[in-house]
């Protein structure tokens, strides 16, 4: 205890510390440089001609190609498929942010005839595995006509993921205070203008928590659009398109290169710009 | 009964739009699948067929059944343990007020969460290929090997490999987790450990750990769940093999209900049997899950008061 408080300990004190965070700093930056390095290695490669990939292993494109971009775009119809990913992702995430919004409100807040069966049937789907229900829902899908088109591919792509919304919701609106949602009754406010003046207004962090995983979902999806999209090539998503290219062309590393990054640049574009509502809304779903 | 529904009309016609839609794909899903395991069901346009439990009784005796079954647990118990003991490592170093660069390494630490998983399966067939791929070029030049390895296309290293992708790819989110957890440990428990002498290792085995154990089982059933799903991986990456040396699970369902081999008939109700024995080790684990925090939460107030 005594060296705590000696002068020598304050000066060197500090030190040391300054000492150990250089350390850890530097050790965990040479762990996110290898990190990202394929990152890093799949840019400069989609830059470079196919010849200059196997004679030049190096980070530094020479050329600077950007055929690779135009090739992947128009001919492997990354452009297309952009389009298809952008409409299913928009679509889904105003389809699932309304309907878990309005069920989570319901159910978290009002005690009714058939409340706690549903609510319970929601929760124990949670954990379902994609794998068990492709089967039903693609038939579901050609029954109603469905199973080759956008449309379709959109409103399963929303109805896959909306359980775990239904239940961050439901959590939210629980603990959000009476006074508010009362005082507007109060004024004759209607049941529904209270939700959407009220209520959904206090509940934004968890819309964007909601609006985040979902494009985070609808972007990433493989298994739902690659059964979709199985009849039907022109409506491929970007993840199966990328798949489809690499099946087709496997030679064409730079091409590749190319449209990886295409798919990637808007999804780590919002991340990087809303980081802070990522991160917290994850951190929420082991808080609750 | 009447004055019921009309008393709640609001509330039902709110819950309306979501109920459709996770009738036709939550819950019809489900009740369907165990319809389909009963059949057997060769396509979308023929026949079924009632067998009864016949499905389940041929999967408990098909090989390659069990080969896949074995696969997925491999998967499960090679990534978990991996992932959560790298990603809390990771979660510590960043925890610390000092550190100024914390944000960035987050940030980098969780790009590949964000990144399409086919497009992460096709970066790493490139980087991993034994043609002028660049993790053979750098093992090579290190004088580690002394010719190329197929990481992907040998039998042997094929799982390693995929196993280290996906633990690569998931990390961050584990990371998020634990940080969370982290930051739940109030400062003075750092400051009396602090005056203790007690750090680095010690600290986080001794004092940290027990504090964030609920939350411990909660991330390991969460990632446990998270590596039971690998279908896009392992698809856009080996398709299964080679010689199906990396079908798991997913891709055994798939490839039996959607006959993507050479010449084979779709089954699909065979493909449903499996995905409900599946889905019924899935729901197992949920609720491992739920037990298991609920013990482990009464046992750390215990603990605390």
């Amino acid at each position: 205890m005594r060296s705590r408080h000696s002068p020598l300990r304050i000066v060197y004190g500090d030190h040391r510390a300054n000492w150990r965070i250089g350390l850890v700093s530097a050790f965990l930056t040479v762990i996110c440089l290898v990190w990202i390095y394929p990152f890093v290695w799949m840019i400069s490669t989609s830059l470079k001609s196919n010849n200059e990939m196997f004679s030049n292993p190096g980070l530094i494109p020479q050329s600077w190609a950007t055929e690779n971009y135009v090739r992947a775009w128009t001919e492997a119809n990354m452009g297309a498929y952009f389009f298809n990913t952008l409409i299913v992702t928009v679509g889904s995430v105003v389809i699932v942010t309304t309907c878990t919004s309005m069920l989570g409100y319901v159910l978290g807040r009002y005690r009714f005839p058939g409340r706690n069966i549903l609510f319970f049937s929601f929760v124990a789907t949670v954990f379902i595995p994609q794998g068990f229900t492709i089967i039903p829902v693609f038939e579901l899908l050609s029954r109603l006509g469905l199973s080759s088109n956008l449309f379709g591919l959109t409103i399963a792509t929303s109805g896959h993921a909306m359980v775990i919304f239904v239940v961050l919701f439901a959590g939210y609106f629980a603990q959000l205070p009476r006074e508010l949602e009362e005082a507007a009754r109060v004024d004759g406010v209607s049941f529904l203008k209270i939700f959407w003046y009220v209520m959904l207004p206090l509940a934004r962090p968890m819309v964007v928590t909601v609006v985040i995983m979902q494009v985070l979902h609808a972007w990433n999806d493989f298994l739902l659009p690659l059964v979709v999209t199985l009849a039907n090539p022109a409506i491929r998503t970007l993840s199966v398109g990328i798949y489809a290219f690499k099946g087709e062309q496997f030679i064409d590393w730079t091409g590749m290169a190319a449209a990886a990054t295409i798919s990637i640049v808007p999804i780590v574009a919002l991340f990087i710009l809303l980081q802070r509502y990522f991160i917290n809304g994850l951190a929420g779903a082991v808080k609750g | 009964m009447f004055e019921t529904l009309h008393r709640y009309r609001y509330h039902y016609l709110m819950l309306l739009p979501g109920l459709i839609l996770g009738g036709m794909f939550v819950f019809y899903p489900i009740f369907a699948a165990c319809y389909y395991a009963m059949h057997d069901w060769s396509g979308f346009n023929s026949d079924k067929v009632f067998v009864g439990l016949g499905n389940f009784v041929k999967l408990f005796n098909d090989p390659i059944f069990w080969d896949a079954f074995r696969r997925s647990l491999i998967f499960l118990l090679g990534t978990v343990p991996l992932q959560m003991t790298v990603s809390l490592v990771l979660a510590v170093l960043l925890n610390n007020q000092l550190l100024k660069m914390s944000t960035w390494f987050r940030t980098m630490i969780f790009l590949p969460v964000v990144t399409p998983v086919a497009v992460i399966g096709i970066i790493w067939t490139f980087l991993l290929s034994p043609f002028n791929g660049p993790v053979n070029g750098l093992l090579l030049d290190l004088g580690l090997i002394s010719r190329p390895v197929d990481f992907l296309g040998s039998t042997d290293t094929v799982m390693p490999s995929v196993i280290g992708v996906y633990v690569w790819k998931w990390l961050g989110i584990t990371m998020i987790y634990w940080l969370a957890a982290l930051q739940t440990v109030p400062d003075d428990v750092y400051d009396s450990a602090k005056l203790d002498r007690c750090r680095g290792a010690k600290l986080v085995w001794y004092i940290i750990l027990p504090i964030v154990l609920p939350f411990a089982i909660a991330i390991t059933l969460i990632s446990a769940v998270g590596a039971l799903n690998v279908f896009p991986l392992i698809m856009s990456m080996t398709n299964g093999g080679p010689f199906f040396a990396s079908e798991v699970m997913e891709i055994f369902i798939y490839r039996t209900a959607f006959a993507t081999g050479d010449g084979s008939i779709p089954r699909l109700g065979y493909a449903a049997a499996a995905g409900v024995f599946f889905g019924f080790v899935v729901l197992s684990l949920t609720i491992a899950q739920a037990i298991a925090t609920r013990r482990a939460r009464s046992g750390a107030r215990e603990i605390s008061s």
